[in-house]
């Protein structure tokens, strides 16, 4: 990500060159696209040619050979995760605020997070410690670790991660890393069998998160949580979004005896009946959620190491 | 292992108090919260007594401490809480199945203990330990056998709060001090819930080595959220509109070290928005009216903290130990403190370069008004994320953005927080729940051949 680095953060003079990642936004879609002077993004809205690309500022408007325009950004872990392949279900920006919040992680921090996943979590945790910490995230599926591996070469974060292949439910997290970390994160089928090595990796006081998409899962992990640590909070966070529109709304009287308001400008009113003053129109913005929206991805419950 | 105020080397979040620090005191488990600073003469007022926080210098964070009853007088002292509880659970587990009371038979009509007050009192001075006086309460309590198992518990919770008080040492971190005003003292903070701040910082991108761009009129907790993200690299430019800067007194909970601190700087947005010809005289000169101005504002400011500190300590919430707070500060912080007037290289650096990402938290403005002025002061493809308690501003600030093709991929967010208790058989969400964290409008600034740098 290009905010990691002084020397490549985005700015008035910083402009797109050859090799960068940029994510390309359409209308309603958006692709990660490494720039390449000889490639070509091809899309509905026609070709666009990389060379046109390079020496403009990240956030242009560019131009296809049928007129057609995208829009260049430059990658964030936010826009990330809205683009990366999913090779698992993964975590989304709500969740991912949350829990680096809620595990105070801060820059210097060391992470250790289990599964890895898409890679979607791990990318903010990298963000979060950067520069002088470090994430140790494990996957016991190995090529689910490669792929992992890869996204974070592209997206400029391998010296902040470190992709181990392990079975953390089995096997614990490596000894090594005993009383050093400040956070775990859990994103396992049976955190319950991880808790207890999570527990001997956490300094004291560190923070712990586990997250399950089922209350039965959560049952059981606060259960073994119990013995070793404190603050035990469970919770569940959702973002509701919201639509805007401007309304036109028509004052002038309506004869008919129904209700006056009237949808934008699908209706015409008769408006033999109206005085003067009437006919002014007034415009409103506003705004009601969305009518899709996600039910429920899982339930975060934290807690601290006891001190001794 | 003892560590010093940290003004070296990289480590930002020391586990150790000292002398000095800043400290939030979770009294009884979240029902009271106070902010304090250690040192030798600071107190805890507690029921009608008073007891020093000296014990907690020197403790880590995470610390838990119960009342002691001294010689002289009673005082707080460390201590480890026993793994009891996870026995009674597992006990409980086990009789779950069997579990036949219930409270048919319990009448409420305050002739259940026979111990009085005056027997509390004569145990008290022959030296019983709080934990003592809970156990005499239970025994002499004529009910206490008929009640079911979870009853019983919370029993003996009720009577330990009031008679065994535990404080527990929480380090002072965005997380706990967003948690703390927003359940004592929202309307500081614009009801700026813990999930809201959260959402704010990464959909703004706040991250070492960038520079962003603050309006922060809640009380200086978002600029010392986004610092310490920033963790010593990078700038955070506190903004304001007009002559005077807006209160940051939240700041100063923080623990920050030095790099931080002089990290955090204000500029208002005259300055950031002033013609770069002005000559140097020109800039001087305003620069000085603008200084004596806020010298004098930081007075008055910090006066203002030390009233309200009075008032909101007769409810037993206390922003910063009220007599000892000028005079530590005059001793332990030789170093600047965070809000330093920002100086010219910095001003013509955010000018240059533009800034990284933009957060407005101004609950009570017009949001569009802002935006307006603050947008062009970002560099292009940058986020900005802005928070308010009301959704119709930026509703309408949304609207005006798309109209004037300034931003892209804009966003109007509402976050949902529900918390639960978890415990064998009694797993639910909370009977109390938070009704708003407000609403976030985020985006992207994008460039247009119309936009000016």
């Amino acid at each position: 990500m290009l905010l990691m680095d002084s020397s490549t953060k985005i700015s008035f003079n910083r402009c797109i060159r050859d090799g960068d990642l940029v994510i390309v936004y359409e209308r309603h879609t958006m692709k990660a696209v490494k720039v390449c002077e000889n490639s070509v993004l091809q899309n509905r809205f026609g070709v666009f040619k990389h060379s046109d690309w390079i020496g403009k500022p990240f956030g242009s408007k560019v131009f296809s050979n049928k007129g057609g325009f995208v829009y260049l950004l430059a990658p964030t872990p936010e826009l990330w995760t809205l683009v990366l392949s999913h090779r698992t279900q993964i975590l989304y920006i709500a969740d991912i605020s949350f829990v680096i919040m809620y595990l105070e992680v801060v820059p210097g921090c060391l992470v250790l997070e289990s599964g890895t996943g898409s890679g979607s979590l791990t990318t903010s945790f990298a963000r979060a410690v950067s520069p002088m910490g470090h994430v140790y995230t494990f996957d016991f599926h190995e090529q689910r670790a490669a792929s992992a591996r890869e996204d974070f070469e592209r997206t400029g974060i391998s010296t902040l991660v470190t992709v181990g292949v392990r079975d953390i439910q089995g096997d614990g997290f490596p000894d090594q890393f005993s009383g050093l970390a400040d956070s775990v994160f859990l994103d396992l089928p049976q955190p319950w069998l991880a808790i207890p090595s999570a527990r001997n990796m956490l300094k004291q006081d560190g923070t712990l998160c586990s997250f399950s998409p089922c209350i039965e899962q959560v049952q059981r992990s606060c259960e073994t949580l119990r013995s070793d640590f404190t603050d035990i909070r469970t919770f569940e966070i959702l973002l509701r979004t919201y639509e805007v529109r401007e309304w036109k709304m028509d004052h002038s009287k309506v004869n008919d005896g129904n209700s006056t308001a009237c949808p934008p400008r699908k209706r015409r009113q008769p408006s033999s009946e109206a005085s003067v003053g009437d006919n002014a129109s007034s415009s409103a913005v506003m705004a009601r959620p969305s009518a899709e929206t996600r039910g429920h991805t899982g339930y975060l419950t934290f807690a601290r190491k006891c001190v001794s | 292992m003892s560590e010093n105020k940290p003004e070296s080397g990289p480590t930002v979040n020391p586990r150790v108090t000292w002398e000095g620090c800043s400290v939030l005191l979770d009294i009884n488990d979240g029902d009271r919260l106070v902010f304090a600073r250690l040192s030798a003469g600071s107190t805890l007022k507690i029921g009608n007594k008073t007891f020093s926080l000296q014990p907690l210098i020197g403790c880590p964070f995470g610390s838990l401490f119960q009342v002691e009853s001294g010689k002289e007088k009673p005082y707080l002292s460390r201590f480890i809480p026993p793994t009891e509880e996870n026995n009674v659970q597992d006990e409980g587990g086990c009789q779950l199945q069997e579990e036949s009371r219930d409270n048919r038979a319990i009448i409420d009509n305050n002739q259940a203990q026979s111990l009085t007050g005056d027997d509390i009192d004569a145990m008290r001075r022959q030296g019983a330990t709080g934990n003592e006086i809970v156990e005499a309460l239970i025994a002499n309590s004529a009910t206490f056998d008929k009640k079911t198992q979870f009853s019983q518990e919370k029993y003996r919770l009720k009577k330990q709060k009031k008679y065994a008080p535990r404080v527990l040492l929480r380090r002072p971190f965005s997380r706990s001090i967003c948690e703390a005003y927003f359940k004592k003292y929202p309307a500081r903070i614009g009801f700026l819930r813990v999930d809201t701040l959260s959402l704010l910082l990464s959909m703004a991108n706040v991250t070492a080595n960038s520079d962003v761009l603050v309006l922060d009129m809640v009380g200086g907790l978002v600029t010392g959220a986004v610092a310490e993200r920033l963790g010593g690299s990078g700038s955070v430019c506190n903004t304001y509109l007009g002559g005077t800067p807006y209160p940051m007194e939240i700041i100063r909970m923080f623990n920050f070290n030095n790099e931080i601190c002089k990290r955090v700087l204000r500029c208002s947005v005259n300055d950031l928005c002033a013609v770069q010809n002005e000559t140097s005289e020109q800039v001087s000169q305003r620069e000085d009216v603008c200084t004596m101005e806020s010298q004098s504002d930081e007075k008055t400011s910090l006066s203002v903290s030390t009233e309200e500190v009075h008032l909101s300590s007769k409810n037993g919430f206390l922003d910063l130990v009220p007599e000892n707070e000028l005079s530590t500060t005059g001793k332990t912080c030789k170093a600047p403190k965070a809000g330093e007037k920002a100086p010219k290289e910095a001003i013509q650096s955010w000018k240059e370069n533009g800034f990284s990402s933009l957060i407005i938290a101004a609950p009570e403005q017009d949001a569009w008004i802002l935006v307006k002025d603050l947008l062009p002061l970002l560099t292009y493809s940058a986020p900005f994320a802005i928070y308010h308690q009301y959704l119709q501003p930026l509703a309408k600030c949304m609207h005006n953005l798309q109209l004037e093709k300034m931003a892209i991929g804009l966003q109007l967010s509402e976050p949902w927080l529900r918390e639960y208790q978890v415990l064998p058989s009694r797993t639910h969400p909370c009977m109390q729940m938070s009704g708003s964290g407000g609403y976030i409008l985020s985006g992207t600034r994008a460039y247009s051949n119309t936009s000016q740098s």
